[in-house]
């Protein structure tokens, strides 16, 4: 089957029913989409599908029509995203695993609503788990992130 | 306290023969270095100075040798040498090196030694510098307990110190100017004609040089990165998706490895049948490991997909099989065959409660499990002349010496590339994945193969925090309390998991008590005993260990008499304790929150104190007392770890700490049934969400004397200090954990 990602096309032989996640960081190599519970309890492998945010572990492989965008997507380290550059200034990260989902899920809410009340927030963020507890840091990036979106 | 010959018999956790052994033909073998590992392969040209500095062409490598678990100590340590190196961030490359007795922990005899950490007196000084050659001795590379920051921050400035003196000496015989006239500046010594010579350039002269060991570390005035706001060396790459983890490692030529083992820790595989799994597409084999298999497949999710297709005949857990006999045998271990140890007498306890009406209570504290977001995972290569491992790992020495007893190699041989961790929390103490890979690869000589847990195994296998319970009893006397005692049992966390790791210590455990025998407060009767109750499910450390229990535990019951007494919580806390900077810790916390101010309704507030970890830390937390529930409000934390070194990692560790330990007090338990974990998956043990996270306020104090670690010690005072909160605003005196068993968060 042919997958959109991050641009490209690539050609993968794989089951139907394999998870988006699995294709992604095993087939085509983008190791930046992660694996933390493979029942969508965690958000660790969110990406996007055509600008929605999805949690790869449970979507099939042979469900995907849209375009997927990945963190490696998103932006880059000498391109940055508006969020990703949030979450430099904030230095959000402890482990950084939970990050990317954290990231990914962040654009996702500011691209629908740019300006999200303290409650939009928190509702859009919560099925992202951080076992760090980077929570009061992700709050305040993603508020800097709206207003360089906004900027932008 | 005892008796110094006492507590030497009795009492060193790390092991009683290595310390009259080490004692003994110590003091020579203690105060030797030891040889610098990097010097083994080191290019032509390049030059290391010690054990933590390599000038290898273009690049400039800090070593920093404890792992990072996200507590960002890659970062930490490399500061610490770059200080003194006169190196700014961006001029080095980072390593965690290869593991070497050279990189044994000086700070674990802290914890090691039967001295509360406030107790500076001789004996117990004493008594640390000999656990501490006794540690050196072991060459005990340890990642845990908090210790990085202690054992790296004279340590690794000495280091940065060194390389520097030593590239001056080499400036000095390049240009024939004495060495006093010569500074060092962004990488570069600087002649008195402003000439720049780069630390590169200088680096082949100064590798035929002795190292210059007579150096001067910077008066902290100085200082251009310790203490100060720096960027995580890591910090673009934990927010791009380009920081690599073990689970994310390619090794060409590698196949993916899924294991089932039997999900009753410990018990037998008696039998299975694969055949399933084995037509099932990309499968390539099925291998047997200890107490069960490992599917080989060319996909991570095509083999746990075949591991979940295979049928089992498990047998028995080894342990008792339901979670209601756990309770049961440590409710039966209050009694003096089983009493580990009497930590802490002062005053007369036992007259105090004859003489008055005691109150009592009984607390408890469930198993936990670790639970970090990478699955455990390793990637082994076994060939005939070596083992290969890469993974993230605390203890690579014993980790060499585990692999080598499976592969037939000698410890030596076995190469490991310790990498960044996706969180441990204590899981990555442990060594069954890297010794099921190892038993796998073993099995494929010449293959890599990389194993990664599934949630689900994760969960079934993490050896959880230990279960323990508290007995309390107290009196109060003219509005202050005037006695405690505390009965703690839980089964010993130490030998459960160094039992495990081939490591056994002998005598009592402190873990058992950790959090209420040490808290440095003057009551007039003071009693804590330790009761080791017999194994029950193997447990492991969890981020602040016994603390993590005995916090809520002590200071829950020390709150519950202070509002029998009908004093103040914070007034009283603070007129008990007998550490200065215990104190000023408690008045920082009272201060930050407005202590005593005007709450609106349905609000309460409860403050709590606990050192560990030889930190002291008091929160005050606030929560609204909702329709659906209680709403945690606001955390106001303060603590003292002598120096600051990264502000703000310091201030993520301890908001983070505060997340994780309210977390996991409010909905989070291992309960067995079946002998099996009943929890699976986050659902079923999530900690904390960001939509329950409460507000935090951080101050970090330097008020203490020595320099210590934050990555503990902010956990053992959340529980308690919400479960104060939660009777301040409800009236209802919650005395276990997970809090949500008795009652409702919004």
């Amino acid at each position: 089957m042919k997958l959109v990602v991050d641009g490209k096309t690539h050609d993968v032989d794989v089951e139907d029913d394999m998870p988006l996640l699995w294709v992604l960081r095993d087939e085509i190599g983008i190791k930046g989409v992660k694996y933390g519970c493979g029942v969508a309890a965690c958000g660790a492998c969110t990406v996007h599908i055509d600008g929605v945010a999805v949690r790869s572990c449970q979507t099939a492989a042979g469900d995907v029509t849209g375009e997927v965008t990945t963190i490696n997507g998103l932006g880059q380290p000498d391109a940055l995203h508006a969020v990703q550059e949030a979450w430099i200034e904030h230095q959000v990260a402890q482990c950084g695993y939970c990050q990317s989902g954290q990231i990914m899920q962040a654009a996702a809410l500011l691209a629908e609503t740019p300006n999200p009340t303290d409650d939009e927030i928190d509702t859009a963020m919560s099925g992202n788990l951080c076992r760090c507890g980077t929570y009061p840091r992700i709050r305040a990036a993603v508020k800097t992130a709206a207003t360089k979106v906004q900027g932008a | 306290m005892g008796k110094v010959g006492k507590i030497a018999r009795r009492t060193f956790l790390i092991g009683s023969a290595a310390v009259v052994g080490g004692v003994a033909f110590g003091v020579y073998k203690a105060k030797t270095p030891y040889a610098n590992p990097n010097e083994t392969d080191l290019a032509s040209g390049a030059a290391s100075f010690n054990p933590w500095v390599v000038i290898d062409g273009d690049t400039i490598t800090l070593i920093g040798p404890h792992g990072d678990k996200g507590q960002g100590v890659a970062h930490s340590q490399a500061i610490l040498i770059a200080e003194e190196m006169d190196l700014d961030l961006g001029q080095f490359e980072t390593s965690f090196g290869k593991p070497d007795k050279a990189y044994w922990n000086s700070a674990l005899a802290d914890e090691g030694v039967p001295f509360p950490s406030t107790d500076d007196g001789f004996t117990a000084e004493t008594m640390r510098s000999i656990m501490g050659g006794v540690v050196k001795l072991m060459g005990m590379q340890i990642t845990g307990g908090s210790t990085t920051i202690p054992d790296s921050f004279d340590k690794l400035r000495r280091a940065g110190a060194v390389a520097r003196e030593t590239l001056k000496a080499a400036a000095a015989e390049k240009s024939g100017i004495n060495t006093t006239a010569l500074k060092t500046e962004s990488g570069h010594v600087i002649l008195p004609d402003g000439t720049r010579l780069s630390y590169q350039e200088l680096a082949p002269i100064a590798a035929g040089l002795e190292p210059v060991t007579d150096v001067t570390l910077r008066d902290p005035a100085e200082w251009r990165l310790i203490g100060k706001p720096t960027q995580r060396i890591d910090i673009v790459a934990k927010s791009t998706g380009t920081q690599t983890y073990g689970i994310d490692l390619d090794i060409p030529g590698q196949v993916h490895a899924a294991v089932k083992v039997n999900p009753r820790q410990g018990g037998v595989m008696n039998g299975y049948d694969a055949t399933a799994a084995l037509e099932m597409r990309g499968v390539s084999k099925v291998v047997e490991i200890t107490n069960g298999v490992a599917v080989i497949a060319d996909n991570t999710w095509r083999a746990m997909q075949a591991a979940e297709a295979i049928d089992f005949d498990w047998g028995p857990a080894p342990y008792p099989a339901e979670q209601a006999q756990h309770w049961e045998e440590i409710g039966r271990s209050f009694v003096a065959d089983r009493l580990d140890k009497t930590w802490r007498d002062d005053g007369d306890t036992a007259a105090a409660l004859s003489a008055g009406t005691p109150m009592n209570a009984e607390y408890r504290a469930p198993y936990v499990a670790h639970a970090p977001l990478e699955p455990l995972n390793a990637t082994v290569l076994v060939e005939g002349g070596g083992v290969t491992v890469w993974a993230g790992h605390q203890i690579p020495r014993q980790l060499q010496v585990l692999v080598a007893q499976i592969t037939g190699h000698d410890p030596e041989q076995v190469t490991f590339i310790n990498q960044y961790m996706g969180g441990s929390f204590g899981h990555r103490l442990e060594f069954d994945n890297i010794k099921q890979a190892a038993e796998i690869a073993n099995q494929m000589r010449g293959t890599p193969v990389k194993l990664t847990y599934s949630r689900e195994e994760d969960f079934a296998h993490d050896y959880p925090r230990h279960i323990g319970m508290a007995r309390g009893a107290g009196t109060v006397k003219d509005g202050k309390v005037e006695a405690i005692d505390l009965q703690v049992a839980m089964p010993s966390v130490i030998e459960s998991q160094m039992g495990r790791a081939q490591m056994p210590v002998p005598g009592p455990d402190s873990q058992i008590v950790a959090g209420s025998w040490n808290n440095p407060y003057n009551l007039p009767n003071y009693r804590m005993r330790g009761y080791r109750v017999p194994q029950l499910a193997p447990v492991s450390s969890w981020r602040s260990v016994g603390a993590s229990a005995n916090g809520f535990f002590f200071d829950s019951f020390l709150d519950e008499l202070i509002h029998e007494a009908g004093a103040d919580p914070m007034e009283e806390r603070i007129r008990l304790m007998g550490h200065d900077v215990s104190r000023k810790v408690l008045e920082a916390v009272a201060e930050m929150s407005s202590w005593g101010g005007e709450l609106g309704p349905n609000k309460g507030r409860g403050v709590a104190f606990v050192e560990s970890f030889g930190v002291p830390t008091a929160e005050v937390i606030e929560v609204t007392n909702t329709d659906d529930g209680i709403r945690i409000d606001k955390v106001w934390i303060a603590a003292d770890v002598g120096t600051v070194v990264d502000p703000v990692n310091f201030e993520n560790l301890m908001q983070g700490g505060v997340v994780f330990g309210l977390g996991h007090a409010i909905n989070s338990e291992i309960t067995y049934a079946g002998g099996m974990a009943e929890q699976a998956n986050y659902w079923d043990a999530e900690g904390m969400r960001l939509n329950q996270c409460p507000e935090i306020f951080v101050k970090g104090l330097e008020n203490g004397t020595k320099v210590r670690g934050i990555g503990e010690p902010p956990i053992p005072p959340a529980a308690p200090a919400l479960a104060n909160a939660i009777f301040a605003a409800t009236g209802q005196r919650i005395r276990e954990m997970p809090f949500n068993r008795h009652i409702d968060f919004v």
